[in-house]
């Protein structure tokens, strides 16, 4: 029955119920919170996993075509719910911002948070949607106990967004490419609480922190072909909604969560497949694998003449099976007797409001690959640039100090990449400025320090801060440079060594090298080495 | 006028003040030389008892303690038969009055409120922060509010003490307060009658003189309705006009709190209080609120012809199959005298009104059906255990919900699902506009329009409890007045023969959008020029 689903998160509870008002829980332990480096770190591992199952997936697919279409839910980040002045904040003591409009208490009234409709606007715009300058609310009526009112508030016939699409570019390990998925439509709702069921399955209890918090509902066209283009899609929508601030986007924390619906059928075949619903992917890994999954059971059972065991169903994604298991068959469609929310009025934004909107746009994942891309990088290095905000903006940061673009990508991608993923960090908690990686780049550049200098530079930068100048001052960096000095330094080094500069002599002339490490050592590092090379050959030369 | 109800009206002459010519009216332009000032008249024209208790805390005459006492002690005596309220905090109302009289006594009369010492009785569905708030429904015994409606607020912020919590049909889906979960009101005109509703508790409670005005609410005729009923004055805000905040929703888009007063001056004041917008609801309206009571003209400063240049519409369907003779002639008389007042009084016609209350049921079902689904047992109210989550909601709902309401659920889950939705509730809506659009033609046509409340005067207990479509019926005169989110006044005009000393009939005034203020005006002319009546219900005059 309904209380088994798995609707929240699970979570061991020691509470007892109160007062028959309601069920409340003590503090229960929280998933880590969840940061960029942490899904930095996911994404290399996922990336193995995606091309295996990928690989996999492709070879049954033979004659065989799937269709996905994806459901996506955004938690909005405003300050205050939908429709009350209740904070929220992830994690909170359950029930500790409520109040009695999104309690669902007899007589409240929903009242519209503006910030509500910006959000949707901002999202529309980048969804390059059509914006609907009249839309309504509607009750979506189901009951269930982490539903309140026994309604959500939700828009039905008229979302404020509508007929958009979504650019993207598919990583270049997956075989790269430019896809367009179109958006059908974009449309704002409440999010419902959360039921906590006991572990003994004896009793279920009700959070309600997170009833009314606003969401977007973003629903693609059925343009998916793949678990990766969609997963991709997924995390396309995530920058989008980071780059604009909307959301954090955190699928762990479920601030962004996407229900799929995936069918199959025969290549050639012009109807849809009968659709199933996949829900319970918490990131886009899994909505990859759980798709990939879902294709190979579905094309298995057209293959094995079982095509109709392919129900209408919602499946859940188990990730420690990686399987899909059904959770309910739907007996057909639910209804959920929408109709006109009588409490709020209609949404009626001014052309003038939807131009402020779009002029007050940041720059767009989408024209920032293609700038990039313009500035002849490679589409690896344009994807890592651009699909960090974070990273995209130290990046053009760097180039607006006069760095060359490719040099300063090199550096970001290589040197601190690498720290970032060591340290756990990302790249707006380091100490490092574009300024000083532009300075950095321009004294290689003019041969005031080496390379290998301005490697070691670089980590102190990161770390600890400072400029390149008072680096290179503090420690003695600069390159030594001076024909003489190096000289002076190989005569020492040649002397000094005359055991081995008899082995040279004899023919083993991979000596050189030694030779030049230990000038190199003598110099602390500074001689700058085209010239160290020079000098040292022509004086083996001279000497031999 | 015409004279066929002069038998009638003679069955009714024990309720008649002594009048030298025994006529129904007194001559306009007699009014100012009219014995207006002796004590048996004024008490006829309706006096402002909100007026009277501020000019006994002026003068010091009495106490807010001991206004407080004679109120509390008439409730006492009466609540037994009458039966108002659900909810009576008479030593919270004590404590405040000497809490007023303290602040008096140390800041004078201007540190409290306009409505200091005013014992308002406040209908079921409106929360109240420190009473049970029930809505009339078991489903929510002992269910107590963790804030005020707005309109409450308002009340005791302007200084008035609410004095309890009146009863209704459950959740205002009733015309006769029958429909209440706990108890049954009785008429204070007759006890073996209903006070109409669902208001009804509001209605009798100010008839009774329990209380000084109250609240109720108003979603197809539900305050005007026990207005008429109970012989007191009642008012139907525009929709909008006065939040809904903490209002426990019925339909939303036809639910209006409004008020009841013994007089239109009191009325008018509370309106004043309560009206305005309000941030916690999106569809009340920031049309300018005005000092509705300043508007209006004492007795002995009008004019002759005080209503002339007026157009009044009388509406034609109202007055036809169905309706009682008794009402008929007693909404004619009352033209006539608003006639003899200088208005002009037409017939008109509203081609789609016999459309509005098919229109209205289904769509206050369909709201109903959605609005009440929060009482489900979970956060609070009755709760019956289950051994899964269907048992709970079935049985928390089955327990808790009366027979009336579940049927409006049903025929409002009916009326939204799949593939009845166009048939019904698009359909409804369709004739909603209808009704709109020819009440406003009307209304540019007319200042106001005049029909009875209901078809009836109050009937007998029991009468229509096991006929739902013959209650239903009752509302025709007023649920197109919701539908078109109109405001309307009721105020009493004539009695019918019933009861020991016949039975009041109100007559409605409609108006257009926000014009309240017209609204009163009209109506305070019309009590106050309505000479041979007193609505001082039988109840009181027995002690």
């Amino acid at each position: 029955m309904a209380l088994t689903l798995l609707r929240g998160m699970r979570t061991p509870v020691v509470a007892r119920r109160n007062a028959g008002l309601f069920f409340t829980t003590l503090q229960t332990p929280l998933l880590s919170r969840f940061t960029t480096r942490a899904e930095s770190a996911r994404a290399a591992a996922h990336k193995s996993i995606q091309l295996a199952t990928k690989e996999a997936a492709e070879q049954k697919t033979q004659s065989f075509e799937a269709v996905i279409g994806i459901e996506t839910h955004v938690q909005l980040s405003t300050v205050t719910k939908a429709f009350c002045s209740c904070p929220y904040s992830y994690g909170s003591q359950p029930n500790s911002t409520v109040c009695p409009t999104c309690m669902g208490h007899p007589g409240t009234l929903p009242v519209l948070n503006a910030k509500v409709v910006e959000c949707a606007v901002k999202l529309g715009l980048a969804l390059n949607c059509e914006i609907a300058t009249t839309s309504k609310f509607d009750r979506k009526q189901y009951f269930y106990p982490d539903l309140p009112k026994g309604y959500q508030i939700s828009q039905f016939d008229i979302p404020i967004a509508k007929e958009g699409y979504l650019d993207l570019d598919l990583p270049v390990e997956f075989g790269g490419g430019h896809r367009r998925f179109g958006v059908t439509r974009v449309h704002m709702e409440e999010d419902a609480g959360k039921l906590l069921h006991s572990e003994s399955g004896s009793y279920s209890q009700v959070d309600l922190n997170r009833a009314g918090v606003p969401l977007l509902e973003i629903v693609s066209e059925p343009d998916m072909r793949t678990g990766i283009e969609a997963a991709e899609y997924g995390a396309e929508l995530q920058r989008l909604v980071r780059y604009l601030g909307v959301s954090n986007g955190n699928m762990q924390e479920g601030s962004l969560r996407c229900d799929v619906n995936v069918s199959v059928r025969p290549i050639g075949q012009s109807n849809f497949g009968t659709k199933v619903e996949i829900k319970n992917m918490n990131s886009f890994s899994a909505i990859s694998r759980a798709i990939d999954y879902e294709i190979s059971r579905q094309i298995l059972l057209h293959k094995e003449g079982q095509a109709d065991q392919i129900v209408q169903e919602t499946r859940l994604w188990d990730e420690s099976s990686q399987k899909t298991f059904t959770m309910r068959k739907k007996e057909g469609l639910a209804d959920y007797r929408y109709f006109p929310e009588p409490d709020l009025p209609e949404v009626v934004l001014t052309s003038e409001y939807i131009d402020e909107i779009q002029n007050s746009m940041p720059e767009l994942p989408e024209a920032k690959r293609r700038r990039f891309e313009n500035m002849g990088l490679s589409m690896q290095d344009v994807l890592f640039l651009a699909n960090d905000d974070n990273v995209a903006r130290f990046f053009d940061s760097t180039l607006e100090h006069g760095a060359d673009a490719k040099l300063a990508a090199n550096w970001i991608m290589g040197d601190i990449a690498a720290y970032l993923k060591n340290e756990k960090l990302s790249i707006d908690e380091i100490k490092l400025t574009p300024l000083e990686l532009s300075e950095l780049i321009a004294s290689i550049k003019n041969g005031t320090i080496s390379g290998k200098i301005g490697k070691e530079i670089l980590i102190e930068l990161i770390a600890k801060g400072g400029t390149v100048k008072s680096v290179i001052e503090e420690k003695d960096l600069v390159q030594i440079a001076d024909p003489a000095a190096i000289e002076a330094m190989v005569d020492q080094v040649l002397a000094d060594n005359p055991k081995q500069l008899e082995q040279y002599r004899s023919g083993k002339t991979k000596l050189q090298g030694f030779f030049a490490g230990q000038v190199m050592k003598a110099s602390k590092g500074k001689a700058n080495p085209v010239l160290l090379n020079k000098i040292l050959g022509e004086k083996l030369k001279a000497n031999s | 006028m015409p004279p066929p109800l002069q038998a009638q009206r003679l069955l009714l002459s024990h309720r008649r003040l002594p009048s030298p010519h025994r006529r129904r009216f007194t001559a306009v332009s007699s009014l100012p030389s009219s014995p207006a000032k002796t004590v048996a008249a004024a008490a006829a024209h309706a006096p402002s008892s909100i007026l009277s208790i501020r000019e006994s805390l002026l003068s010091g005459e009495r106490t807010a303690a001991e206004i407080t006492a004679e109120y509390l002690s008439r409730l006492r005596r009466t609540e037994p038969s009458v039966r108002s309220f659900i909810h009576v905090a008479d030593a919270a109302a004590e404590r405040e009055a000497e809490e007023l009289d303290r602040r008096i006594a140390t800041e004078g009369l201007d540190a409290v409120g306009p409505l200091a010492g005013v014992l308002v009785g406040v209908k079921d569905n409106l929360c109240t922060a420190n009473m049970p708030s029930t809505g009339g429904s078991r489903i929510l015994d002992g269910y107590q509010p963790a804030y005020d409606a707005t309109a409450v607020r308002r009340l005791r912020e302007a200084g008035a003490i609410v004095v309890g919590k009146t009863n209704l049909d459950e959740f205002g889906m009733g015309s006769t307060t029958e429909g209440s979960g706990f108890q049954v009101t009785t008429n204070p005109w007759d006890d073996s009658r209903v006070p109409g509703g669902s208001s009804g508790g509001s209605a009798s409670a100010v008839s009774a003189r329990q209380c000084v005005v109250s609240l109720g609410s108003d979603t197809g005729g539900s305050v005007r309705q026990p207005a008429s009923f109970c012989g007191v004055v009642g008012l139907k805000p525009t929709y909008g006009r006065v939040s809904r905040f903490g209002l426990m929703a019925y339909a939303s888009s036809l639910d209006v709190v409004g008020c009841f007063g013994s007089s239109v001056v009191d009325t008018a004041t509370i309106l004043s209080v309560i009206a305005g917008h309000d941030k916690m609801d999106s569809t009340s309206s920031s049309h300018d609120v005005s000092d509705y009571k300043s508007e209006l003209v004492p007795l002995d400063l009008l004019e002759s012809k005080p209503l002339n240049g007026m157009r009044i519409g009388i509406i034609q369907e109202t007055l036809g199959e169905g309706v009682e003779t008794g009402v008929i002639s007693s909404i004619k008389d009352a033209a006539s005298h608003l006639e003899q007042l200088g208005s002009v009084v037409e017939e008109v016609s509203l081609p789609s009104f016999s459309l509005g209350l098919p229109a209205y049921y289904i769509l206050a079902s369909s709201e109903a059906s959605s609005n009440l689904s929060r009482y489900d047992g979970i956060r609070y109210g009755r709760q019956v255990s289950g051994d899964d989550l269907n048992e709970l909601y079935g049985g928390s709902r089955a327990n808790g919900l009366g027979h009336e309401v579940k049927m409006r659920i049903l025929m409002g889950t009916y009326a939204l699902s799949a593939g009845y939705y166009d048939a019904y509730y698009k359909r409804a809506q369709q004739v909603r506009t209808l009704v709109k659009k020819s009440f406003k033609e009307a209304l540019e046509r007319y200042d106001i329009l005049v029909s009875p409340a209901a078809p009836s005067a109050a009937y007998k207990i029991g009468e229509k409890i096991n006929d739902p479509l013959a209650m239903y019926a009752g509302d025709t005169m007023t649920v197109n007045v919701n539908l078109a989110g109109l405001p309307a006044l009721v105020v009493p005009c004539g009695f019918v023969e019933g009861g020991s000393a016949g039975l009041p009939v109100g007559l409605q005034m409609i108006g257009s959008p926000f014009s309240e203020g017209n609204l009163l005006r009209i109506g305070h002319i019309f009590e106050q020029t309505l000479q041979n009546y007193s609505f001082v219900p039988p109840l009181l005059a027995e002690s």
